[in-house]
């Protein structure tokens, strides 16, 4: 498959999947499953992520701006730095190595034992049925995953530099509050708005796609992540451009 | 009633389906026989429009369902109950909850109505007490029987079966065997079986056909040609 058709493959699985009419009554549950699913069972890997991304962006703003500027200025390195650029993207990256792998594993399995040909002739769309979910369950997930994680990312990084770098928490956190830019923290979110649809997308898409058995299935899973974490990289650099640019 | 006319179907350059033609009746069981990689169950699939045919029509009560829009599509699909032959069960739902599924997709029941509707499916496929299993730990006659409980649930008009006695032992096969004929006579289900199966084929069938070389020949007439000579 050459990249203009894929590329239109993947356009054409995502709108399908959104704009179909669905039943609230039906998919309102499986919704909420994959809510559950991506969101909390995302939080301890995300919870470990954003708490040493806060200690290590504290040391190393630390590092290169000690003795040069107030101190309060790298709680406002750490406060931009977390909520403009690594907390939407790490997070999208995990959810979309541990969520992304899994939907096209699963959906890809679905493939090859005939769950998704049962769908169909049950009459039941299948992009409703398991496409849509996932994506929407992703797209309500993220946003609230990367909130949390830039709240747990600086304050873990307030504590260290409390505890460890002579900074106390007043200092630290007026140097977040003091310039805190609305922009800053909505630009993230949308971010991770973005992030979230090309995750779902992908996980979902490489699981249709699927032909043959365990070895294509295992093929999806690393296709999903791979596309997945290209794009958010893309999408990262062209909504900065629009946002911030 | 399901009239097959003039189908064909090629992969590449393999042709598997070359003028299939037949017609299932009313209450009648129309049997496909013919070696494993003949293509049977690639006609089942063309007949429900899962895969696209190079030729022909199939009519479900004169409506093409090669012409229907998707949404007709899957109207029709709603009266045909399929058993596929690895069973296609979803393996994250217990029997209760796959049975259920197309009752709750389709149909306004409560979740007391569907229970009980899964329920007098379940007595019917000889599988009461055992809602709350996962296909993970039933055998595999218990999954075919599941399966076909899972197709009954709509009331289709019709049943397709994909094989569905292979790979089981001989109890297990007389019983999904007597459980098919039990369907066509009590609750008047037409539909296709397709096996290579000779002495299933010959239990069930009312019309049997041989499908070889992607033709399709009725077995009296092929019978008739080999006493003969």
């Amino acid at each position: 498959m050459n990249l203009f058709n894929l590329i239109g493959d993947f356009s054409t699985f995502f709108f399908r999947s959104l704009f179909i009419p669905w039943k609230i009554r039906t998919s309102k549950s499986r919704i909420l499953e994959q809510v559950y699913s991506i969101g909390i069972g995302s939080l301890p890997i995300i919870i470990i992520i954003a708490a040493f991304t806060g200690l290590v962006s504290t040391v190393q703003s630390t590092y290169q701006m000690v003795g040069t500027v107030p101190r309060y200025l790298i709680g406002t390195t750490v406060g931009r730095m977390v909520l403009i650029e690594l907390g939407p993207i790490l997070t999208a990256l995990m959810v979309s190595g541990r969520c992304a792998s899994s939907m096209a594993a699963e959906i890809g399995t679905m493939r090859v034992t005939e769950q998704i040909d049962a769908l169909e002739i049950m009459a039941i769309d299948p992009y409703r049925f398991l496409g849509l979910p996932r994506i929407v369950g992703t797209f309500i997930s993220l946003p609230v995953l990367t909130i949390f994680s830039e709240f747990v990312a600086l304050a873990c990084g307030a504590v260290y530099a409390h505890y460890f770098l002579n900074i106390p928490f007043s200092v630290f956190s007026y140097g977040i509050i003091h310039f805190f830019a609305m922009r800053d923290f909505l630009g993230g979110l949308v971010k991770s708005l973005f992030f979230s649809l090309v995750i779902g997308a992908s996980g979902c898409y490489f699981g249709f796609i699927v032909k043959g058995g365990a070895k294509e299935v295992g093929r999806a899973a690393t296709y999903a992540v791979v596309t997945a974490s290209i794009l958010i990289l893309v999408l990262d650099f062209l909504v900065a451009v629009v946002i911030f640019g | 009633m399901i009239e097959v006319k003039d189908l064909s179907k090629k992969f590449d350059d393999l042709i598997v389906l070359d003028n299939v033609s037949f017609t299932v009746g009313e209450a009648r069981l129309v049997v496909i026989l013919g070696p494993s990689g003949t293509g049977k169950t690639v006609l089942l699939k063309t007949i429900l429009g899962i895969l696209p045919v190079d030729s022909g029509v199939v009519l479900f009560n004169g409506k093409s369902i090669q012409a229907a829009k998707e949404n007709e599509i899957y109207d029709i699909r709603k009266h045909v109950g399929f058993v596929f032959q690895s069973t296609a069960l979803f393996d994250s739902m217990n029997v209760c909850e796959n049975i259920a599924l197309p009752l709750v997709e389709h149909t306004k029941l409560s979740s007391r109505q569907v229970r009980d509707k899964v329920q007098e499916i379940l007595e019917i496929v000889g599988m009461a007490g055992k809602e709350r299993l996962y296909p993970g730990s039933l055998s595999g006659g218990m999954k075919r029987l599941v399966a076909v409980g899972r197709a009954l649930a709509l009331d289709p008009k019709y049943l397709f079966y994909d094989e569905p006695t292979t790979g089981l032992d001989p109890v297990m096969r007389d019983r999904i065997v007597q459980l098919i004929i039990a369907l066509k006579k009590d609750y008047k289900k037409s539909g296709i079986v397709v096996t290579h199966d000779l002495d299933t084929a010959e239990k069930v069938g009312d019309d049997i056909y041989l499908l070889k070389k992607g033709k399709i020949s009725k077995l009296e007439q092929i019978k008739k040609e080999v006493y003969n000579g």
